[in-house]
């Protein structure tokens, strides 16, 4: 008897709270696998979640009759997040999973890439008033960015206790945007606006201006922001292995290898902020409310800004293409140029799309760095 | 938590005058860019 109830003991130390985060664990998985949602994070993600919220679970450090026995999600978290190591690394892969042709060939894109960081700002304030300090609330308004690994290293880097949320917030609203901006568009646009006709050039780029860009990109968010270097730092050179034609080897690692094996240790040690007592709260409730607001503004802003700019142009813009400076590449360009299909079957505006939707990859980048910057001055 | 909403009006005015800056550097760097090195036919062929 005594030996059952040593096998079976354990199973005295689970609490509700474990099981509503076994739901979470099952919800994530099945969003992954069924619905197809960024499967590659929210499955090790939903897993881990289930793995940590087993009583006295030995993949979290547990402290046993006063002695700590580290469990390997905590050396993980803290070898390679609580350093930020592994987003630098996933940083190098999405480099290289870009092309930045058609920002170079219409470089005044970036200025909607810009605009569309409004959101971010926006639900910072806006977290403040939900009793957020500064420090968190930029972590949840980074989410606005459509850019896990930026959201992460924001939340990281401010030490927030809120890391688990904002992850899981970040992941999800950016697997749905297909869901969430096409309604927001057609909020803040009339159909006549959606069904405007953009002209575009093709323009070919040498190879020395793409040789180029990556290298100054580098230089000049250094130079403005250097909190944000080594986060642009690692994405354009990821971008330079890509476009220097010499290391095709190096470029299709990064893309392929090395971006898969730091998602997989990403989703799966992430989930070790997961514990239950950390997570269900009300403050996890209102990191999902503002998440999606910052979303939100976020497509709002890139809109407006595309409306705006339309008062003073003669050739009229399709503001629908202002949505696509959230960093959510390629969906975001795909989404928009569907919604212009749809609302005139010979719109095609892809290439414009995917202009701003590669500057949203920047200047999101960049909006993470000038937070960086400016919140520890205040 | 009045403190910090001021504090982050300040960010946000801070933060997007930052980001449009930023961002206009970048025009004006992709425009000499492509101005300086235009794609002749060596770099078509090569694609």
């Amino acid at each position: 008897m005594a030996e059952l109830t040593a096998l079976f003991g354990n199973v005295t130390n689970l609490t509700w709270q474990m099981a509503v985060m076994w739901i979470v664990g099952g919800i994530l998985i099945y969003l992954g696998i069924v619905k197809q949602m960024e499967p590659t994070l929210l499955v090790p993600m939903g897993f881990g979640a289930i793995l940590v919220n087993l009583p006295m679970s030995g993949a979290i450090t547990q402290t046993i009759n006063g002695v700590v026995e580290e469990g390997p999600l905590d050396i993980l978290f803290n070898a390679g997040i609580a350093n930020e190591l592994f987003l630098l690394l996933l940083f190098i892969g999405i480099g290289a999973m870009i092309d930045f042709t058609p920002l170079l060939a219409c470089p005044q894109m970036m200025l909607f890439g810009a605009a569309a960081q409004f959101g971010i700002f926006f639900t910072l304030s806006l977290a403040t008033l939900f009793g957020f300090n500064l420090q968190d609330a930029a972590s949840v308004g980074i989410i606005g960015a459509a850019d896990g690994p930026t959201s992460i290293f924001v939340a990281d880097f401010f030490n927030s206790k809120y890391l688990g949320a904002i992850i899981v917030a970040a992941y999800s609203y950016m697997a749905l945007v297909p869901i969430i901006q096409p309604p927001v568009i057609r909020m803040v646009t009339t159909k006549k606006e959606r069904m405007i006709h953009m002209e575009y050039k093709a323009q070919d780029v040498s190879k020395t201006a793409k040789l180029l860009f990556p290298i100054c990109i580098t230089v000049v968010a250094g130079m403005i922001a250097p909190r944000s270097v080594s986060l642009v730092g690692f994405l354009m050179f990821g971008n330079l292995i890509r476009e220097c034609g010499v290391l095709d080897t190096l470029s299709d690692t990064a893309q392929n290898v090395l971006a898969n094996l730091v998602t997989l240790m990403l989703g799966l040690t992430v989930a070790s902020q997961m514990l239950a007592d950390a997570f269900l709260n009300l403050q996890t409730l209102a990191i999902l409310l503002l998440g999606l607001f910052a979303f939100i503004f976020d497509t709002v802003g890139g809109v407006i800004f595309a409306k705006i700019l339309n008062i003073f142009l003669k050739k009229k813009m399709n503001p629908m293409i202002g949505a696509c400076g959230i960093s959510a590449f390629p969906m975001s360009s795909r989404v928009i140029t569907q919604m212009a299909l749809k609302e005139d079957p010979t719109n095609i505006i892809l290439m414009q799309a995917a202009g701003v939707n590669v500057s949203g990859q920047i200047a999101s980048v960049i909006a993470g760095g000038l937070i960086l910057t400016l919140i520890p001055r205040l | 938590m009045i403190e910090n909403f001021i504090a982050s009006l300040r960010v946000m005015g801070l933060g997007m005058l930052g980001i449009f800056a930023v961002a206009i550097v970048l025009v004006i760097i992709m425009k000499l860019l492509t101005h300086f090195f235009p794609a002749d036919k060596k770099d078509e062929l090569k694609g």
